[in-house]
């Protein structure tokens, strides 16, 4: 047996930061980055005798969360406490939500290079974020109360995800909802876009599920799909040599691409939930869910429809734009300017993606100019390779890419005489290759084309200078 | 004057000061030296805070004198039970983990006070964390009963029980989870009173167990108690379980009397257990109620033997939780002895909590650990919403419940601190008010041969604390005007 023989099963929990003025119980700000302690009051930092109160935009955003993954929203809900010790937790207790959480039993539908694939999401619940401990360099541990009671929704998927990839579709998917719906911002950088991931593996085939592991506060798509790929591997391997799987936490080193173990089962917590008695239930009326309801804009599935059905994209590249709200935006504007519309899809696709820096989505070149090298290369002005180096100086200064083209003739050689020159050139210095491909190797006649566009200096044609090849050696 | 300033109900106070024939300050300062005199072997006190207490009278005298409309307590000397936060004063729960927390903030109930221009003498003692039915649980002090200073003052509000009984201020605040304020105040022979869950903010009282504490007044008589209420009662967006509706005057119709009311007497109340003087005494009362013309009315609360063990489950449950906070971290007291971070935790609270808390603290973890919720916090929740079907069962024919406070008169300093469960029992006849949430009030109806005073308990259906008050005064007024005793 091989490694081929297991599948991994993947559950996700996602933390989003909800983008609330204010804190989920107090009047404290949510923002980012202030300086240590200044955004705390006796109520956040669990003074004694204080008392929390709902903040109702909470709610609003969760449910609005909930009804964009296709969940069902509670009419009775209500808030639990989660006891654990730990200095960034003041309270000494997690204000969240147990047994009845706010939204329940939705998914969304992903689409990897395997096809689509419909990922089931358990539930959506609030609760409030800790603090944070701040290691000092000469030791000692400092704390930071600035975050404790920022609101958080937590959501968490069905173990239906079988690979790196529909993990990080599904992120993306999950990602992108939120941004569009515009609950959080979704940063994964400065932590208010979160995941942990439980993963068991078994041979494949097999209904039962083996025994999971948790990783906990993942927060680069690249760090998870490295993570699970080890941990997958480990598991394996660890089940081929007849050890057992140990339940437990397991931390990933992104230096060493590895996981360790942090924390066996026996050593968890037992949380003591209970519903906390200081706070009312929640109660969700008809009238209140419609007025959401109605506050939903266009989601990332009704772009994709859009994108397949009116700009003949296929549903991966309609699935890969969409999932970045920032880029399909990019993309609508270009759009509309271009004709060439799957053209454009490719442009982002491949070489903007290729230029962007690991998560973010911030393109320097406006949407008219990537419009118009797109209508560049749909009108056979430049070809595809001198788009690639046109594209890299836009990204450099944003400029008309006819500009450049002009500056640096760059333009295409559509000219078949002046083709069939450049053709009899390398025909002639090839005769090893004109047998090859005489004889039946094909391949040979895609190094002859690769030899024309390097005398072209890569402006050459190339369809054009195939279909010379060709006829000049029939 | 005849009458000695501090052995005035607070209704005169307010006439007196109203009427210009005594200051703030000489109440004040009157109280000061009751305080000085009673201290040595009452301590009531855990702290006394007489140079900001003098400066808030002559303040309140200064705007009387400007002719500022005031509030009618205003410049009336009050303590207040050490469980309910005081900015910039010391805040201890009678506990030495906060030995030394001062808060920044101030409780809803004295924020309420303050505007009306109360004089605070001082933070009064209790049992730890209100955890407690004698006082002796607190970590600083013993407080004795005033009547008789061998005597236990009750508890968990002994303090201010004690020092109204003492003199040693006009009207003070307690807290009642299960019985703190009632009991005490039985003990004593002075009037308190358990208000409506949700009627008085919780905000800035440092909770027990937070679905049943309620503050309330101690005072000398009924109406005090009304005029107390009016001040404290009210809505208020800091604590979510506060309800929001009208309050009206409390000391309205308080003169009404009783004709007509159906008063209840559950029998299960006056059953085996019971001290035979304290029944006796206590169904004189019910006697002189027929008297005053109301409806005595035999009842049943089969759910009185469930009451007590559902309120330990419950109440130590979320003391568990709330108490969690008292970790050695931000404030409080940091052992010593320590070496990381779980050790911190450890000796801090094993060296700040005293062991009544940490019994309830372990049987409250126990009770909501995964395996045992089922069989006991859930269970005791079950219980509870029997307990308020009997209760509203009895409602629906009568109008007020009366009982005994408690199975006892006040005991002995010492007498009971090593049998918890014995201290426990001492509850029943209070926790399902509190398990319920409704309103109780407890008044002197007695004293037993030793002298010792024995309460009354008055039961009321929710927010209905005016029939209490009105029930509560026809009695105490029948009693001066020479009735039975």
């Amino acid at each position: 047996m091989g490694i081929k023989d297991y599948e991994m099963v993947i559950g996700l929990e996602v933390h989003v930061e909800l983008k609330t003025k204010s804190k989920i119980f107090c009047g404290c700000s949510t923002e980012f980055g202030g300086d240590p302690n200044t955004q705390c009051c006796p109520i956040c930092m669990g003074m004694p005798g204080t008392l929390p109160v709902l903040n109702g935009k909470v709610v609003d955003y969760a449910i609005k969360a909930g009804l964009a993954t296709n969940c069902t929203i509670a009419s009775f809900s209500k808030q639990d406490r989660k006891n654990y010790f730990y200095p960034d937790l003041p309270k000494a207790y997690q204000i969240s939500q147990y047994d009845l959480p706010l939204c329940e039993h939705g998914f969304l539908d992903i689409e990897s290079e395997s096809g689509s694939k419909r990922i089931g999401i358990t539930r959506i619940h609030i609760e409030e974020d800790a603090g944070k401990l701040v290691h000092k360099e000469n030791g000692g541990t400092l704390i930071d109360y600035n975050r404790c009671g920022v609101p958080l929704i937590e959501i968490v998927s069905e173990p239906d995800i079988r690979s790196a990839e529909e993990a990080k579709a599904y992120l993306q998917k999950l990602r992108a909802i939120m941004l569009y719906v515009d609950v959080s911002d979704c940063k994964m950088n400065e932590g208010s876009f979160r995941c942990d991931v439980n993963l068991s593996v078994r041979k494949i085939g097999e209904e039962k599920l083996g025994t999971r592991t948790e990783m906990k506060n993942l927060n680069s798509f690249q760090f998870i799909s490295n993570a699970i790929e080890f941990e997958f591997q480990r598991q394996v391997q660890a089940v081929e040599n007849g050890e057992e799987i140990v339940q437990e936490t397991r931390r990933y080193d992104q230096t060493t691409k590895k996981t360790f173990s942090m924390r066996k089962k026996e050593d968890a917590h037992d949380y003591r939930y209970f519903p906390d008695p200081d706070l009312m239930p929640i109660i969700i009326n008809a009238d209140k869910l419609q007025e959401i309801k109605i506050s939903i804009p266009q989601l990332p599935d009704e772009r994709k429809t859009i994108y397949m059905s009116e700009y003949g994209l296929t549903p991966y590249d309609a699935e890969q734009l969409v999932n970045i709200k920032e880029i399909a935006d990019y993309f609508e504007s270009a759009a509309k300017i271009t004709s060439h519309h799957k053209i454009l899809a490719n442009l982002i696709l491949s070489e903007i993606f290729r230029l962007l820096p690991q998560d973010s989505f911030d393109i320097p070149i406006s949407p008219a100019n990537l419009a118009n090298l797109t209508n560049l290369i749909g009108d056979e002005i430049v070809n595809s390779s001198t788009a690639k180096k046109v594209i890299q100086e836009m990204w450099i200064k944003d400029q008309d890419p006819q500009g450049i083209v002009n500056e640096q003739g760059l333009e295409q050689i559509n000219d078949e005489t002046i083709l069939e020159e450049y053709v009899t050139e390398v025909l002639n210095k090839n005769k090893k290759s004109v047998d090859d491909y005489l004889s039946g190797k094909g391949k040979a006649l895609q190094a002859m084309i690769g030899q024309t566009m390097a005398i072209t200096k890569g402006k050459g044609n190339p369809t054009k200078i195939q279909k010379i090849l060709m006829e000049r050696l029939k | 004057m005849s009458k000695q300033l501090t052995s005035m109900y607070v209704s005169e106070l307010i006439e007196g000061l109203e009427t210009k024939q005594f200051s703030s300050v000489e109440i004040t300062k009157e109280y000061l030296s009751k305080i000085d005199e009673k201290e040595k072997s009452v301590n009531a006190y855990i702290t006394i805070s007489a140079d900001k207490a003098l400066e808030k009278a002559k303040e309140v005298d200064e705007k009387r004198q400007a002719g500022v409309k005031l509030a009618p307590i205003a410049g009336i000397p009050v303590g207040i039970k050490d469980n309910i936060c005081t900015n910039g004063i010391r805040t201890t729960c009678a506990s030495k983990i906060l030995s030394n927390f001062i808060p920044v903030y101030d409780a809803t109930v004295m924020e309420k006070l303050n505007k009306d221009d109360i004089v605070m003498l001082g933070k009064l003692n209790m049992d730890e964390f209100a955890m407690g039915s004698t006082t002796e649980n607190s970590a600083f002090k013993k407080t004795s009963n005033p009547v008789n200073l061998e005597y236990v003052p009750g508890g968990s509000s002994g303090g201010s029980a004690a020092a109204v009984a003492a003199e040693e201020a006009a009207f003070t605040l307690g807290s009642d989870t299960g019985g703190s304020i009632r009991q005490p105040a039985a003990f004593c022979g002075v009037v308190g009173m358990k208000p409506t869950y949700g009627t008085v903010s919780r905000y800035g009282l440092i909770a027990f167990a937070s679905s049943l504490d309620q503050i309330g007044p101690v005072t000398k008589n009924v109406r005090d108690s009304a005029i107390v209420l009016n001040a404290i009662t009210g809505h208020d967006a800091k604590d979510s379980t506060s309800v929001n509706r009208a309050y009206s005057d409390y000391t309205k119709g308080i003169e009404n009397g009783v004709k007509g009311l159906k008063i209840a007497l559950p029998k299960e109340y006056f059953a085996e257990g019971i001290n035979e003087e304290v029944k006796t005494i206590v169904l004189n009362a019910a006697k002189q109620y027929e008297k005053l013309g109301a409806q005595i009315v035999e009842v049943s609360m089969s759910t009185i033997d469930y009451s007590l063990p559902a309120y330990y489950v419950i109440s130590s449950a979320e003391a568990s939780s709330n108490l969690a906070r008292f970790d050695g971290v931000k404030y409080g007291l940091r052992s010593e002895n320590y070496s990381n971070i779980d050790e911190l935790y450890k000796m801090s609270r094993s060296e700040g909590f005293g062991d009544e808390v940490k019994r309830r603290i372990m049987l409250g973890s126990f009770a909501l650990s995964s395996g045992y919720y089922d069989a006991y916090y859930k269970k005791a929740l079950q219980v509870r919403t029997l307990v308020v079907n009997d209760f509203n069962n009895i409602f629906s024919t009568c109008d007020v419940i009366l009982s005994p406070v408690a199975p006892t008169v006040a005991f002995k300093l010492g007498e009971k601190t090593t049998n918890p469960l014995e201290m426990y029992m001492g509850d029943i006849y209070t926790v399902p008010v509190n398990i319920a949430g409704l309103p109780a009030i407890s008044l002197p109806c007695g004293k037993d041969s030793k002298g010792l005073p024995v309460g009354m308990q008055l039961i009321g259906k929710p927010f209905r604390e005016a029939d209490l008050l009105r029930t509560a005064y026809a009695y105490e007024q029948d009693i001066y005007m020479g009735g039975a005793k």
